[in-house]
């Protein structure tokens, strides 16, 4: 159970309408789930990240419009944990397909083949193999989804105006309200002071 | 050169020379009194540690002409090891002068006698005798050298003087010279240690062979590489990402050669007809299956577990790990190959299987360090170098 939650644990925690633990900050208003700050470059956008990063918020996003190699880092992602998904899944395929074989021709259809031992694990080993990867990959493809928290038809920031302009153009970096750090407006406050062309709050 | 950040560590590349001479030629010394003492048993452990050679500078040589076909910063900064390591090719041809000596002691069409008594090697014998193998060994190792020397030169004229159209011309000798590879090593693995079965075939040996050798080239750059790294060579210029690449083609070869191995086993073992079981049933019985399973673990199993992790394959310190054990596994992966075709049905290890080898590749070894002093340690004329060795935010 505690490797499950941990594994998923980023997909759980940005749960829709409900606030996380947030610290006394005097007037919150009620259904606020972020600020958000568009920029028109992506230097400076890079940048602003580091200095949030540097004034202590930790559950920030950014979005741009095409990978920026930097911003990984720069955010503080850390490894993927696809990798992982996908070990566990080629085990489990792998076993999955050795099995089948030895219980269908030693137990549940012993079939004498030119004398061979029902367990012939030497011509087991190509389906074997084959289950290994298949489930490997439905395991890269199916944790990749779940641990991006896709499919997702809404997301809070879709409703700031200008947001679309993420697949376009403009580079937008959000501090989340549940950032231990975050208050409502000496954050909105901060964000203006990192060379954004537009600050404005997220509603949920 | 002297002054260029990639002139090769002479001082150090001299300490490696000469302690790979004097091992070698101790090694040498003893293996020349096994000579005496048991001649069969000295052309039998030389036969092995002669193929283990080929292999590395084969493989060296195969991996720089896969490069000049696929481009890459990974090739880059291994070029000049795999270029030194292909100009040893005349020393390994060299080395294959005293096996013509022993043929009788190695293969069974060799032994008048025997091909008298034995109808299929009688059939056999205008392919297979002594004159027609010598020959087509010369060829073989001519052809290599031909194409290994004239990748080399042109790679020196292009230190020499920046000219455009050199790197197409080395794709142009690369391109034939890769399929003439492939075909030459089919042709001597075949001569060289099928044969040591009199009867017994395969179709897939000669891909074998090229898989293990891949191996070998590969696994000797990595630890060429350490050694630079560790004696402050191309200092920085070995990153992370460059390892990253060199550690996925050597997973890559490993997992090509256990596929041909066990595409073989698989295909034989199904089958189990008389003619060819022979090959497996010596290989599994008689403490020989030991060995088999020795072999799949540590040339296949182990490598591959260590090899899927990215972490270990970003680190030329840990890569070096796997480099150093499949390079012994080379070894006995062709100890595998030939021997129990002299001792069916008990497993036999000689001194003379370990002082041979040691013999050959301390000479080797000393001939390797030399040519690579000869040049700059990367290509300062390539005109891809600049962006093999540019600086990433991921390394």
């Amino acid at each position: 159970m505690s490797v499950l939650s941990r594994l998923f644990a980023r997909h759980v925690k940005p749960e829709f309408g409900k606030p996380g633990p947030r610290q006394e900050g005097g007037d919150l208003p009620p259904h606020l789930y972020g600020v958000i700050a568009e920029f028109g470059k992506p230097e400076t956008l890079v940048h602003a990240v580091h200095a949030t990063r540097k004034e202590g918020y930790q559950v920030i996003e950014a979005y741009t419009p095409y990978p920026i190699e930097e911003l990984h880092d720069a955010i503080g992602h850390g490894p993927s944990r696809v990798p992982l998904l996908v070990l566990i899944g080629g085990i489990v395929g792998g076993l999955f397909g050795f099995f089948l074989q030895y219980w269908t021709s030693v137990v549940a259809y012993p079939l004498n083949v030119g004398g061979r031992p029902y367990n012939s694990w030497v011509s087991f080993i190509p389906i074997t193999f084959e289950c290994t990867i298949l489930f490997a990959g439905i395991a890269a493809v199916l944790g990749m989804l779940v641990l991006n928290g896709l499919p997702m038809p809404y997301h809070p920031v879709f409703s700031v105006p200008r947001f679309q302009l993420a697949s376009r153009d403009r580079y937008f970096l959000l501090i989340l309200a549940r950032d231990p750090r975050f208050r409502a407006g000496d954050t909105f406050r901060f964000m203006e002071t990192l060379g954004a062309s537009l600050v404005s709050d997220v509603e949920d | 050169m002297t002054e260029s950040p990639w002139a090769p560590p002479l001082a150090d590349l001299a300490v490696l020379g000469r302690r790979g001479l004097v091992v070698g030629a101790l090694a040498g010394v003893v293996s020349a009194a096994g000579l005496v003492l048991n001649p069969a048993q000295f052309y039998r452990s030389y036969l092995v540690a002669f193929v283990f050679v080929l292999g590395v500078a084969l493989g060296s040589l195969a991996i720089s002409m896969l490069h000049h076909m696929s481009g890459g910063a990974w090739g880059l900064v291994i070029r000049r090891i795999l270029e030194a390591s292909s100009r040893t090719l005349p020393l390994v041809a060299l080395f294959a002068v005293p096996l013509l000596f022993g043929l009788r002691h190695l293969y069974p069409w060799a032994d008048p006698a025997r091909v008298a008594g034995d109808e299929i090697l009688r059939h056999r014998a205008i392919y297979m005798n002594p004159t027609f193998f010598t020959v087509r060994l010369a060829v073989c190792l001519l052809l290599w050298t031909v194409f290994a020397q004239a990748l080399s030169r042109l790679s020196k004229k292009q230190d020499d003087a920046p000219a455009p159209g050199l790197e197409r011309r080395m794709q142009l000798v690369a391109a034939p010279g890769l399929a003439v590879y492939c075909l030459l090593v089919t042709i001597a693995s075949v001569d060289l240690l099928m044969s040591l079965d009199p009867h017994w075939y395969s179709a897939i040996y000669g891909v074998y062979v090229v898989g293990g050798q891949a191996i070998s080239g590969m696994a000797f750059t990595l630890l060429v590489s350490l050694f630079l790294v560790r004696k402050g060579a191309m200092r920085g210029v070995l990153q992370p990402r460059h390892v990253h690449d060199l550690g996925n083609l050597l997973l890559a070869f490993t997992m090509l050669w256990a596929y041909f191995a066990l595409s073989q086993f698989l295909i034989i073992w199904s089958g189990n007809l008389p003619e060819e079981i022979g090959f497996f049933h010596d290989r599994l019985g008689g403490g020989w299956g030991v060995l088999s399973v020795f072999l799949a673990l540590f040339h296949f199993a182990v490598p591959f577990v260590f090899l899927l992790s990215r972490d270990f394959k970003r680190d030329i310190g840990k890569l070096a790990w796997a480099a150093g054990l499949l390079l012994f596994m080379r070894w006995v992966d062709l100890f595998w190959l030939a021997s129990p075709a002299f001792h069916p049905g008990r497993l036999s290890v000689h001194w003379l299987d370990l002082t041979t080898p040691v013999a050959l590749f301390g000479l080797w070894l000393a001939a390797f360090a030399r040519e690579l002093g000869t040049r700059s340690l990367l290509p300062a004329n390539d005109p891809n170098l600049a962006v093999a060795l540019e600086v990433h935010a991921h390394g």
